[in-house]
């Protein structure tokens, strides 16, 4: 072997990376089974009521056009494991965008004119769209996304809120976000022999394989789902999208296979968006910075057909000690697309606001920000009162304050300025859960010597492949170019979801399993039999609770320039530095960490997606108008870790890094733009329009 | 893995002229293609669904996103926003055709050495608007950054990090590889 073994964190490059950079590696609808058809939705143009007719007939005299799906052709369903899947079953809407209709054709140009002949009839209802803080809908639910109780109280806040000789009473809001993954949700699907075949663009095919298995009555054997190469998914394909029921759906009615791949602007209404949130918080403080009450009440919004509550009091029971605390969530169902996941949910909105108010706080105590945070730290989670596995808080805000140059800044606002620029910095911390997934995967040794591992991960641009690699590799004592990784494929021992930053420690956990258990065998001695020798393992004991409170930490800090005169605010440079256990590459995680921060400075500066109360749906539906972060916006941006030797986790001693890098990225942001300036906005994005005024 | 046999239809007999297709040829890569496509068919979709060359992504299909970036007789250009029947006889390059047989453009290699891509649906734009970008400016075209006096010398403009931040901003990666993707083209910028 000319490849030498290299321990875990090297920086190996992607298994997959040639393909990717010579436009060979195919993703959803990149198949081109022969005699496939196109399909193209109809969405629906009222945000609440009920269809009363679907004219086809035009549609039905397109050229090209086949046939059209409406809810009174549509094959029937079982009841869906997700009622978002639950499309063309009945006359119901409810939500504009949602599926009233699909165009199959022979080509893309003839569905999409198909789609354009339908006319749809509607008896609409008044509609509901827009949140507020005492909206009379608002009740408390039972759990939080995640699973998480919507309430917890410890001792009496209100007392102690009453008592505390400092106090930060704010109230953060945030409209819609979406995900917007570079490639728009599609499939492919096909029936063969009463098997269907999809080809998906999805976070977890095991999960796709099952809601299809249930929404058509099939048994999972007859259910390939397959999900090579993905571009891109941040939540939002992290459960199956409604293109997969109604490509299977159409593939058995003609009989023939079928392409959707959704439009860029019916995105927003149906993959699912960060929901928006109001948030308050409250947190009174000694003197000297201690806090004794911290209180985050959030209210959100979900849709009339599923319960999505976005869990952002969630990381206040995690983040400080403090005698008193209530964490708590609302939410009202609206006429609006259902809200799921997107990156770090939770964490990313909730955390803005609690590193906001501790900023207000920092700055009311005139304390350093960083000073308040080492002040604030807990000996156990405050809310469990378990105690934490590790926790690497303390260490990134001094390391990363360190780097950064952190104690070079005047705290006084608006004090630096350059010409027409205000220049200023602020800082804020990160936190996101150990989150572990089952799963279950294969180890093989042919006799040639070489090894193959099993397992249904999805690689959406994580690097999921190549790590994998490189554990089984460890595992077995051989170069990881020796090892051949299979992903992507239902038929594969089951995989969780690449989702919750979990993917890593729940399929690494099975794979390293499966292939210790392998070179175990092996080394019994033998030799390798012509059929190779196999071993199978799962993660069921990384997948069972923990006594610790498992968490990664970061800090964040950044530096901003304001022009005076237009109001744009523009970022000179980022830094966070993470503690998330053991870095498994440290080129890939490099490269999620910065992609997390630049999406977190999208957050904060350039995404804003707004509820338009009389069309009743977000207003910003494509990239023209959603605007993510461009090349431009990115400049010196660095992202910096502390190895951490947790024994509490899994066999490679690692915690999730997806999602932290957003995770108070917006609240750093927001807080520099507040030294820089002196305003604070208490809202997202920080655009032009709403820091000129205070200018 | 060989699970599923799809078939390629691909070379499948192409559809009848009528009054809304034209026949026309495309210098695709080095070859000459001879198409029937139907008038609405864009670029892109000729490419992708026609010719089987699914490299050039489609991102937004409204100009908005630049996945679908290839080269249209040397300039880049967004594959989704031209209809293939007004670029008869054009050179068309996608990313599929900048390899010199099994040795990658240098631009493939520094993207992969950088590490400047995560989920891939945006590298193949990315590649092709990169290498578009290194002509204009060795062509002496000015950016919005670029200092005046430098536009009017008659001469390349030279790129620096700022420069190519600029010049790659109508290709958006929403996995964040910006920094890698700016240093992957400084290492092939002159």
């Amino acid at each position: 072997m000319s490849h030498a073994t290299q321990p875990l964190g090297a920086p190996v490059a992607r298994r997959e990376g040639r393909e990717k950079v010579t436009g060979t590696a195919r993703y959803a609808v990149e198949y081109h089974p022969a005699g496939r058809l196109h399909g193209r939705i109809v969405p629906a143009t009222v945000a609440r009521g009920r269809v009363t007719a679907v004219r086809t007939a035009d549609a039905l005299a397109v050229p090209g056009v086949h046939t059209v799906l409406t809810h009174e052709n549509a094959p029937r369903l079982r009841e869906p494991d997700d009622p978002v899947l639950a499309v063309l079953q009945n006359t119901r809407v409810p939500h504009r965008g949602w599926p009233v209709a699909l165009v199959v054709a022979d080509s893309l140009e003839a569905a999409r004119a198909g789609a354009a002949a339908v006319r749809v009839e509607y008896e609409s209802a008044g509609h509901d769209t827009v949140l507020t803080w005492d909206h009379p809908g608002m009740y408390t639910p039972e759990q939080a996304n995640g699973g998480y109780p919507a309430v917890r109280e410890r001792g009496d806040v209100e007392a102690a809120l009453a008592a505390a000789p400092v106090t930060v009473d704010a109230t953060y809001t945030l409209g819609g976000l979406h995900n917007h993954p570079m490639e728009p949700h599609a499939s492919t699907a096909r029936w063969a022999d009463g098997h269907l075949t999809v080809h998906d663009s999805s976070q977890g095919s095991t999960t796709v394989r099952d809601s299809l298995a249930q929404a058509f009555g099939l048994g999972r054997d007859r259910v390939t789902v397959v999900s090579e190469h993905v571009g891109g998914g941040f939540g939002s394909k992290g459960t199956t999208r409604p293109q997969a029921v109604l490509a299977a759906m159409a593939a058995r009615l003609t009989g023939r296979p079928v392409h959707i791949a959704l439009p860029r602007r019916y995105m927003p209404a149906l993959v699912g968006h960060r929901a928006p949130t109001i948030q308050r918080v409250r947190l009174g403080a000694d003197r000297d910075g201690v806090l004794r009450a911290v209180s985050h009440e959030v209210a959100t919004q979900t849709s009339r057909i599923k319960e999505f509550v976005e869990q952002a009091a969630v990381p206040a029971r995690v983040m400080y000690a403090s005698p008193h605390s209530r964490t708590t969530h609302r939410v009202v169902a609206l006429d609006v697309p259902t809200p799921s996941w997107m990156r770090a949910p939770g964490e990313a909105p909730g955390m803005y606001a609690l590193e906001s108010a501790m900023d207000e706080l920092a700055c009311a105590l005139g304390i350093d920000p960083v000073e308040l945070r080492l002040r604030n730290e807990p000996a156990v989670e405050p809310d469990s009162g378990r105690p934490f596995s590790s926790r690497g808080l303390a260490g990134c805000l001094h390391e990363g304050a360190r780097l950064f140059r952190w104690y070079d800044r005047d705290p006084q606002p608006a004090a630096r300025q350059e010409g027409r620029w205000l220049l200023g910095t602020g800082t804020a911390s990160a936190t996101y859960p150990v989150l572990v997934s089952p799963s279950a995967a294969s180890a093989h040794a042919a006799p040639d010597g070489s090894y193959t591992v099993r397992v249904n991960a999805t690689d959406i641009g994580t690097g999921a492949r190549t790590v994998i690699g490189q554990i089984a590799a460890a595992a077995l004592g051989t170069p990881q170019e020796n090892v051949r990784v299979e992903i992507g494929d239902s038929d594969l021992p089951p995989g969780s979801v690449a989702g919750g930053s979990s993917g890593t420690a729940s399929w690494g956990s099975a794979v390293h399993h499966a292939a210790t258990a392998l070179a175990r065998r092996l080394a019994e001695g033998g030799g390798v039999p012509p059929e190779g020798v196999t071993a199978t393992a799962d993660n069921e004991k990384e997948a069972a609770a923990s006594p610790f409170a498992r968490h990664a930490f970061g800090a964040h800090f950044a530096e901003v320039a304001v022009d005076t005169l237009t109001g744009e605010v523009r970022v000179r440079r980022m830094l966070g530095v993470f503690a998330a256990g053991r870095i498994l590459n440290a080129r890939t995680a490099r490269s999620q960490f910065i992609g997390g921060m630049t999406m977190g400075l999208g957050m904060a500066l350039t995404e804003g997606s707004t509820m338009d109360p009389l069309f009743g749906d977000y207003a910003e539906h494509d990239l023209a108008s959603y605007h993510i972060p461009v090349c431009a916006d990115v400049t010196d941006l660095q992202a910096h870790w502390i190895d951490e030797d947790d024994h509490h986790l899994n066999p490679m001693g690692s915690k999730g890094i997806g999602e932290i890098g957003i995770v108070g990225t917006a609240a750093a942001l927001g807080n520099a733009v507040r030294h820089a300036t002196g305003v604070r906005t208490r809202s997202l994005p920080i655009t032009p329009d709403t820091l000129l005024p205070y200018l | 893995m060989d699970t599923i046999a799809w078939t390629d239809d691909t070379d499948a007999a192409q559809p009848p002229p009528f009054g809304d297709h034209s026949t026309l040829t495309l210098h695709v890569n080095g070859s000459d293609r001879k198409l029937t496509l139907d008038h609405r068919t864009t670029l892109l979709d000729a490419l992708r669904e026609h010719l089987g060359l699914t490299g050039a992504k489609k991102g937004c299909d409204h100009g908005q996103c630049g996945a679908c970036t290839v080269l249209v007789d040397g300039r880049r250009a967004n594959s989704c926003l031209l209809l293939a029947v007004a670029q008869d006889g054009r050179r068309v390059t996608t990313i599929e055709g900048l390899a010199d047989g099994d040795r990658p453009h240098p631009l493939q290699e520094a993207f992969l050495e950088r590490d400047a891509f995560q989920c891939g649906y945006c590298t193949p734009g990315q590649i092709c608007s990169a290498l578009g970008m290194l002509g204009e400016a060795e062509d002496g075209f000015p950016s919005y950054v670029t200092a005046p006096d430098t536009a009017a010398a008659d001469g390349p403009v030279p790129l620096d990090a700022e420069e190519i931040r600029e010049r790659m901003s109508g290709n958006l990666c929403r996995c964040g590889a910006y920094p890698r993707i700016v240093e992957a083209i400084e290492d092939v910028t002159p």
